[in-house]
Parts: structure tokens; C-alpha cells; sequence
């Protein structure tokens, strides 16, 4: 297929080829996860009060990193209206950028989670629980973040718009993933804040990529 | 594709006015143009040259007027902008480039060789796009107009950074486009096509504003 | 559709919105004055709460007016996204910083209210006071937009994208909120027989609202022409 699986393609490869992709993110949430001790105590009741919660908190503000680059290069070297320019739609294009940014940073922090929870503390039993819990985490905090960089695109340090404007659509994400993590740790009830978690995912993926492609359009004016 | 509905082909704008901010860059416009004709926009910098390809390209949304493109066919007639920035990407080989544009329209990747002969940048294959001098990266994005036969072509400085022999190879390349009844408009310094027409688009400046 | 012409609408806007600006401001101060008058000399104190539930005639309207300030906000943006009316824009910038201002009204008096009624500053558990937080935070995230773009143009745009994601996403947020505070059963009720300053106050909120907005409006336009003007003095001169 053409059009916007060519661009997925490319941007996934461009994603793991420049500048080695998800180390910055990676690393960020690894640093955040490990400072953590310090300010809340590191006594082992302390992290698990603590623990799942700012660990969600490190993979939401991880997720914000690559925002600020997910359009900005292709808007200033003009690769962008190269696609308006031929016609394709600006959805398919905000979505696979998105995508293939998700799954070259986004898996990565997903499977580096278990390892920071383990860190924190939290049971070993849950590993699987936190993966799957942080990749669906992940892709809403990709997907609600690219409304952020496609409205701050083709600004300069765009980065603390896009944090302001994004914050506030993270809440539902951050509430029921949170919720399950805390499940998982305790042995709780864990279905209902998965469900919740995916559905909001699938809100933001879903609907992400028209607000997305709005403003995208709105940049090249 | 171009052949048989390309006498057919017509552009059709009028009354066209283009804002950026608070100005009106220029108002009144209009033109017709038919397949097989090359247009050429003139203007000192600033003058809205840009901003008209970027409208007709639909990038841009006009401060007033339409512009209407037709073809033999119902559908639009496709078209190709390419804009003053090259759309190289910095760590992409000039071949891996012009593959990309193949896949991206739907065309054989040998398709992208032969685009790539033509432009001369055969012998810059792997070279990714830091390696390439400015003039290499304006034959690069000639590419896609290769890679995807439409009938239109909107260029915006296509000769900017070439030297003699690209600023021949782009004449060459319009001169085919026209002659299979293509449709091409250029915004144009210095030397342009021959037997082309000529649409200066100072002289349409905007009135006062109150 | 042909971009609407920016320097024909707002002429007619401006005859016609002066009186109403000031007249609204006014009224609606004098309503707001004569509502707070009620709440808090006329009306008998509440059973439960006593007199600290008497700010309850200032912390509900103020709620009141910060959802339908955005829902104005969702309407012209709508407008301006739908028919590209210039003044949509004007209008949903102006209405912004009020809103933001009444919403932060709301929640420093919700907080006072809070901490005679249930000993707590703030409570986490309420899902009306933490979606009007994040609330909040959307307003701060729309005024941030236009002045960080560009061009008032790009601005208008992008805010009037993020107002919408806003507007789709604020349901959710109570909604996930709610079922959060489920899990921890924080109850928060308050009730009042003679509740009827606050729909006194609520209307004086609406007025000053509008004649606000209606001023902020006025404000927005003569800057821009003001713009224009030197803007044109400059092209004239070079």
C-alpha cells in the first residue's frame, strides 16, 4: 500500500535510525523511576504507597519527550507540503507518524517498566500486568500527545505548550491506568481500570488524528 | 495521467486574494490556463508568488476569490507542488529518497532509478542528504515529479541553487511535461521558458485597507 | 466559502456592541451586589453549615458561569472553525481570560467553603472540583496558544482545535474522576432551603460576562486596527 503506509514505513525507520530513538525517552523514565527513593523514602511500605503511581507519572512525562520533534522536522524541511501537497490526507499522515514513533519509543518504555517496577518495589508477580498496562498507557499518552505537538508545531520551544495542552487530556489515562497498577500490586481488582485504560486508549486513538491533522493544516497555512 | 483528456485540462481562477496576517498581498486575480501551456509568475520578493502556488496547491486558503481545476475526467486533476524547501531529509541516501517517493505513490521502484538518471543524480546514490550540496538536493525533489506522471506542476523557484546544466535540465523537463499537455505554473527569477505566458502578480497589488 | 471579510463585520460590531458593553458590565455588577447582599445579610444561615455555607451564593454561580464561559468558547469556536468568522475568534478569546478568572473564583471559594464544611482544603475525591481543576488547565492551555503562535491567524485556529479536544475530553475527565472517587466513597453534599440569592448572583455572573467579553471584544478589535494602521503607515512610508 501506498500513501500513508510508505510514510509509517519511513518514519520508523527513521524513528530508530536517528539519533538512536528511544534512548533519550528510555532513559528519562529509567532517571525519573530511580530519583523517586529520595523524595518519597526509601522504606519498602513508602514505594509501594508510592511507587505504581509516579512510576505512571514518569512513563506520562517520558511519552512527552519525543512530542516536540514528532512534526517539527517535517515542517521545516518541507516534507510536509510535499504530502499536503499531493493530495493525500493529513489523517493518515498524523496517524502514522504517530504510530511509528509509539512503537519505536513507546514498546520500549512498556518493556522497560516491569524493571523500574521491580525497582520500586513493587511484586514481581505483576510484571506482566505492568506491561501490558504501560503499553496501552504509552500508546494513549502518544496518541492524546500528538494533538499537543501537531498544535505547538512549527514553534520554538514548543515543548511547554505542548506539555500544558496535553496535560489535561492525559487525566482519564492517568486515573485508570494508575488505578490498575495499584490493583496489580495489591492483587486487586485490576479488569475494570484495564478496560477503562484501553478504552481510553482507543479514544485517543481513534480521534487523535483528526484534531492532529486540524492543526497540522493549520500550520502549513 | 496525461494523454487523452489533457485538452481538456483548464484552470480557472478569479477574483483570487491571498492574505499572510494582517496584509493583503494581492487581490483581483484572475487567469485562465489551459493543458499544454506553461505559466510564469513574476514579482519581486514578497509580491505573493509563493502564496498563489501554495493556494493553487491547496495549502494555503485564499482571503477571497476560487480557483477551480478541471479535467477531462470527473476527479480533479492530479497535481504536483513542489515548494522552495527541498524535503530531503538529512540522513536518507538520495536513492533511499527516491524509493521512498515511488512506494509513496504507488510506482515500481524502478521508477526511482530512472527518475534518478535523469536528474544526474546517478552517481550520488548513497550519499545521504547532509552529503548533498544545495543544487543536488533541488535535482532530488525533481524526482517526484518523475516518479508520478500528474498533469499539473506547480514549482516554486525550480531552478533555485542549479547550475547551467540543471537550470537546462528543468527546462527540458517542463518543455516535456508541456509538450505531453501538461500543465505547468513557475515562479520564476531570471531567465524562464520559452513560449511560455507571463502573469506578474505585483500589478495586483491590494487597495487600501481601512 | 470566501474568507468573510475582516474589515466589513467588525465595523457593524462595534456601532452596535458599545452600549450593550458598558450597559451589561454595569448591570451586571449591580445584580452581583445586590445577590451577595442577599446571600449574606438577608438569608437565614443554614442548619447544618451555619454561616460558612454563605459562600456557597458566590462558589456556585462561579461554577455555573466557568462551564457555560466554555461552552461559549466551544460555540464560536465552532463557528470559526465551520464558517471562518473572524469575529468567532475575537469572541472566544475574549470570553477566555473570564472564564479562567471566574473558574479560579470557583475553586478558591469551593476551598474555603471546603475546609470549615469537611476540614479539608481541597478533596480529591469530588469529581465537579478536580474536572473544574483540569478545566482550569484547559483554559490556561488556550489563552498559552494565542500568545504563543505566530500569526493571530494560525492562533485563532489552533485554539479553536484545542477548545473542541477540550470540550470532547471534559466529559471523560468527570466521568473517570467519578469512578475514581467511587473507589474512595468521599460524599460531599451541602443543602440550603433559601438558595435563591445564588440564582440572583447567577444572573449578575451572566451579564458581567457578557459585557466583559462584549469589552474585551471592543479591546481586541481596536488593537488589531491599530496594527493595521501603523502597518500601513510603514508600507507607505518604505
Amino acid at each position: 500500500m501506498s500513501g500513508s503506509f510508505s510514510v509509517f514505513a519511513r518514519e520508523l525507520k527513521l524513528a530508530w535510525s536517528g539519533g538512536g530513538g528511544a534512548a533519550l525517552p528510555v532513559g528519562f523514565f529509567a532517571a525519573a523511576c530511580s530519583i523517586t527513593p529520595f523524595a518519597v523514602g526509601n522504606g519498602v511500605e513508602n514505594l509501594k504507597v508510592a511507587g505504581p503511581g509516579v512510576m505512571w507519572i514518569a512513563l506520562a512525562l517520558a511519552s512527552l519527550l519525543p512530542m516536540e520533534r514528532l512534526f517539527q522536522a517535517d515542517l521545516e524541511d518541507g516534507t510536509l507540503d510535499a504530502y499536503a501537497g499531493s493530495g493525500i490526507g493529513m489523517e493518515g499522515i498524523a496517524l502514522a507518524k504517530t504510530l511509528a514513533h509509539w512503537i519505536a519509543t513507546g514498546i520500549p518504555l512498556a518493556i522497560i517498566a516491569p524493571v523500574l517496577w521491580i525497582m520500586l518495589q513493587g511484586p514481581p508477580e505483576a510484571a506482566l500486568f505492568v506491561i501490558v498496562f504501560s503499553l496501552i498507557g504509552s500508546a494513549a499518552f502518544f496518541f492524546f500527545g500528538s494533538i499537543g505537538a501537531a498544535l505547538a508545531a512549527g514553534m520554538r520551544r514548543g515543548g511547554l505548550l505542548i506539555a500544558l495542552v496535553t496535560l489535561p487530556l492525559y487525566v482519564p489515562t492517568m486515573i485508570f491506568g494508575a488505578a490498575g497498577l495499584y490493583a496489580a500490586a495489591s492483587g486487586g481488582e485490576w479488569a475494570a481500570p484495564l478496560m477503562l485504560t484501553a478504552a481510553a486508549a482507543l479514544f485517543g486513538v481513534a480521534t487523535s488524528s483528526f484534531a492532529a491533522a486540524m492543526a497540522l493544516r493549520t500550520a502549513i497555512d | 495521467m496525461i494523454g487523452a483528456g489533457a485538452s481538456s485540462l483548464v484552470l480557472e481562477v478569479e477574483n483570487l486574494a491571498a492574505s499572510r496576517g494582517l496584509r493583503i498581498l494581492f487581490e483581483g486575480l484572475s487567469f485562465q490556463l489551459s493543458g499544454g501551456e506553461v505559466l510564469e509568475l513574476r514579482g519581486p520578493n514578497g509580491s505573493g508568488k509563493s502564496t498563489l502556488l501554495r493556494i493553487l496547491a491547496g495549502l494555503t486558503r485564499p482571503h477571497d476569490g476560487t480557483v477551480a481545476f478541471k479535467g477531462g475526467g470527473e476527479d480533479e486533476p492530479g497535481r504536483h507542488f513542489l515548494g522552495h524547501l527541498d524535503a530531503v531529509k538529512p540522513s536518507e541516501t538520495a536513492a533511499e529518497q527516491a524509493a521512498f517517493w515511488a512506494r509513496y505513490f504507488g510506482r515500481e521502484p524502478a521508477e526511482a532509478i530512472k527518475a534518478m538518471n535523469r536528474v544526474g543524480l546517478s552517481n550520488r546514490e548513497q550519499v545521504p542528504g547532509r552529503g548533498l550540496s544545495a543544487g543536488q538536493k533541488r535535482r532530488l525533489a525533481l524526482v517526484r515529479l518523475l516518479v508520478e506522471p500528474r498533469p499539473v506542476w506547480l514549482l516554486d523557484e525550480p531552478t533555485a541553487a542549479l547550475d547551467v546544466e540543471g537550470r537546462a535540465l528543468v527546462t527540458q523537463l517542463v518543455g516535456e511535461h508541456r509538450d505531453r499537455g501538461g500543465m505547468v505554473i513557475a515562479a520564476i527569477h531570471g531567465d524562464g521558458f520559452a513560449g511560455s505566458r507571463t502573469l506578474d502578480v505585483s500589478a495586483f497589488p491590494a487597495r487600501a485597507v481601512v | 466559502m470566501a474568507v468573510l471579510s475582516f474589515f466589513a463585520n467588525p465595523h457593524r460590531f462595534m456601532a452596535a456592541s458599545k452600549w450593550f458593553a458598558w450597559g451589561f458590565t454595569v448591570l451586571g455588577s449591580v445584580v452581583i451586589a445586590i445577590g451577595v447582599y442577599l446571600g449574606l445579610f438577608v438569608v437565614p444561615p443554614d442548619a447544618v453549615q451555619g454561616d460558612s455555607a454563605r459562600i456557597m451564593f458566590v462558589h456556585v454561580p462561579a461554577m455555573w458561569l466557568c462551564l457555560f464561559a466554555y461552552a461559549f468558547m466551544v460555540g464560536a469556536s465552532l463557528v470559526s472553525i465551520i464558517w471562518r468568522h473572524s469575529i468567532a475568534d475575537v469572541a472566544a478569546k475574549s470570553a477566555a481570560p473570564i472564564g479562567a478568572g471566574v473558574t479560579a473564583l470557583g475553586l478558591i471559594t469551593g476551598s474555603i467553603w471546603g475546609y470549615p464544611t469537611w476540614g479539608t482544603w481541597w478533596e480529591w475525591g469530588d469529581a465537579r472540583l478536580v474536572s473544574v481543576l483540569v478545566l482550569f488547565f484547559i483554559y490556561l492551555g488556550y489563552m498559552a496558544i494565542w500568545q504563543a503562535m505566530e500569526t493571530p491567524q494560525k492562533a485563532a485556529r489552533a485554539a479553536a482545535i484545542l477548545c473542541l479536544a477540550g470540550a470532547v475530553n471534559l466529559p471523560i475527565i468527570h466521568f473517570s474522576v467519578e469512578w475514581f472517587a467511587t473507589l474512595h466513597q468521599v460524599q460531599m453534599k451541602a443543602s440550603n432551603e433559601f438558595k435563591y440569592p445564588m440564582y440572583v448572583v447567577a444572573l449578575g455572573y451572566l451579564a458581567l460576562f457578557g459585557g466583559l467579553t462584549l469589552l474585551n471584544m471592543r479591546a481586541e478589535i481596536m488593537n488589531t486596527r491599530a496594527e493595521m494602521l501603523a502597518q500601513r503607515r510603514q508600507a507607505a512610508a518604505g
